[in-house]
């Protein structure tokens, strides 16, 4: 089966700087996989490059056998890849339940309806309300964005990329700077995504990923520096010599 | 809870007891002030104007120190409609409607890009350049003598003007509420949450499917129609059009009274004509020279006072004058808050 993301060659050049150095990776259908590695690896770089927002030096992108290298970001949204950001990038202004409700009218064909008062279509709610309650925001969901607890907001960020209803979630560092008593919900979230939806963590917490992944690359200096299963990865002295010294009570 | 939710979601759009005593104000107002029909009428084609300015500003989050090229092209093109073809006021509403939205979609493409500042400086830009057309094309317009010998036939062949701005009040007032309505459910459709929603984060609207480009060319056109059929009320109402329809001050008096009212909920443009007007009215009794001290006065301290209803608009230029200000600040700033 091809997987459901697959770089091939994958090369971004900054002038003289390599950033990402021939990264050949696959994410495989429904998988739960990790990318780790120290601070200016190349990790959200090679997010860039996967979400289109930059456009590669060499190599190309696949996303379920289908190649997206030359795709905009918008229409490899609309083919089923959604990310996360690293910093909350949110509507404010709106509340949860528009925020999420506005996504889902976009996708499902509604967003250009102008005399409709939105709200007025089941199917849209239906959704709306699905998806907030997946994402435990159902307490929040009429306050403005810009006032929730940053937990509340994190998920949100996580629900707005799941609206788009994708196929591959990329999850950039999705606990960030969560305080420790919002934490519990967030990652009950997380791991409870839909199995059919194959994502990719990029993230420093390491107890998030022993206990969210089953596979783990490690990135260093923009290259791939190995993969393999929790155990092979947490065990390999060479990973924790570059990046798991930092800390070894793992 | 999907109960819950729908509740929530459609009480946004519901309509509010204080809004249908406004508007039976309004109305009544025809019968109890009889002899302020002709600044009432001023009020609500300025209240319309500034309606407009709201689509783009309050909700789009688009700056415009031009909004006065719309107006003064629905002016000047209802003025020459009644007198050189048709002078049926609506007919002529219509036709000045559609050609300002024209005018708004050709240059809707010159605001996409850019910063705040670039859409303050080609708005600008683009005013300047209808206003000079107009005073250069003397044999078309008048020039600097203003459009004579504009005659309005009754509205639909039935009201007759008066001298005392009755059918006027009532012909602007009775327009300014159907395009309120129709603006009210714009904003309140799922077009007006993609409003703003890339009013406050276009990278994240874009990201969750939205059309940024063709939205903002949508309401911008949109904005440019409302714009025009306030202009053509004041041509129509007052048979006569000047240079001064498309003049700087129209402009900014323009952004003062959405200021006055506050951005983004729609009534600010209303309620900013009303304040505007009136304490125009005021002050210009009191001491005649010197309104616009007053007037400026006013605007400093609602702007010091930061209120909350501030246009994110005109708080978010001056966040980036401030930024600008202060060496080293990026704009990152803004989102690296939690």
């Amino acid at each position: 089966m091809t997987p459901a993301l697959e770089t091939v060659g994958l090369q971004k050049r900054f002038g003289g700087l390599i950033a990402t150095n021939d990264v050949s990776f696959r994410l495989e259908r429904g998988a739960r996989h990790a990318l780790i590695g120290p601070n200016g690896a190349g990790k959200t770089t090679f997010i860039n490059l996967l979400t289109g927002v930059l456009a590669p030096t060499a190599g190309r992108i696949r996303l379920e056998g289908e190649d997206v290298t030359g795709l905009r970001p918008e229409a490899r949204v609309r083919r089923g890849l959604a990310r996360t950001f690293q910093i909350n990038q949110l509507f404010r202004d709106l509340t949860p339940l528009e925020s999420i409700g506005l996504a889902v009218s976009e996708r499902l064909g509604g967003g250009w309806d102008w005399w409709r008062i939105a709200g007025s279509k089941g199917a849209i709610v239906d959704e709306t309300a699905a998806i907030a309650d997946r994402f435990r925001l159902t307490d929040v969901l009429d306050a403005r964005t810009g006032t929730l607890p940053y937990g509340k907001q994190r998920l949100l960020e996580i629900a707005l990329a799941f609206a788009c209803r994708p196929r591959v979630l990329l999850l950039d560092e999705p606990a960030a700077g969560v305080p420790e008593a919002e934490r519990h919900e967030l990652l009950a979230a997380i791991a409870a995504l839909p199995r059919e939806v194959s994502v990719l963590l990029i993230e420093h917490d390491m107890d998030l990923v022993f206990s969210f992944a089953d596979r783990i690359s490690v990135m260093v200096d923009g290259a791939l520096f190995t993969e393999g299963t929790v155990d092979e990865v947490a065990n390999d002295p060479r990973v924790r010599a570059v990046y798991l010294g930092e800390g070894t009570d793992a | 809870m999907r109960d819950r939710a729908e509740a929530l979601i459609l009480r946004r759009a519901r309509w509010r007891p204080a809004e249908y005593v406004f508007w039976l104000l309004a109305f009544a107002a025809l019968v109890l002030f009889p002899d302020r029909h002709l600044i009432l009428n001023e009020i609500a084609i300025l209240a319309l104007f500034a309606v407009s300015l709201d689509l783009i500003l309050g909700y789009a989050g688009l700056v415009s120190l031009g909004h006065a090229a719309f107006f003064g092209f629905g002016a000047y093109a209802a003025g020459l409609l009644a007198k050189h073809a048709v002078a049926e006021p609506v007919i002529g509403l219509v036709a000045a409607g559609a050609g300002a939205a024209l005018l708004g979609f050709a240059t809707s493409f010159l605001v996409l890009r850019g910063t705040d500042l670039t859409r303050l400086m080609v708005t600008l830009g683009v005013a300047l350049i209808l206003g000079e057309i107009a005073n250069q094309a003397a044999w078309l317009t008048g020039g600097a003598d203003g459009l004579q010998g504009v005659a309005m036939d009754p509205i639909i062949g039935v009201f007759e003007f008066d001298l005392f701005g009755r059918t006027a009040y009532a012909y602007s007032l009775v327009t300014l509420f159907l395009l309120f309505v129709a603006a009210r459910r714009l904003v309140n459709s799922p077009l007006g949450l993609s409003l703003t929603a890339i009013r406050d984060n276009p990278l994240r609207a874009a990201a969750v499917g939205v059309p940024v480009n063709p939205r903002l060319v949508a309401v911008y056109t949109v904005s440019a129609a409302y714009a025009g059929i306030a202009g053509a009320l004041l041509a129509q109402t007052t048979q006569f059009v000047s240079l001064d329809v498309l003049d700087f001050h129209r402009s900014a008096d323009v952004l003062l009274v959405l200021v006055i009212g506050g951005a983004g909920y729609l009534y600010g443009g209303i309620v900013g004509a009303v304040l505007f007007r009136l304490v125009q009215d005021l002050l210009a009794g009191l001491t005649p020279q010197y309104w616009h001290f007053w007037i400026g006065l006013i605007l400093v301290v609602l702007v010091l006072m930061g209120r909350e209803r501030m246009t994110s608009g005109v708080a978010a230029l001056a966040r980036a004058g401030v930024d600008r200000l202060r060496p080293g600040a990026g704009r990152a700033t803004k989102e690296l808050r939690p």
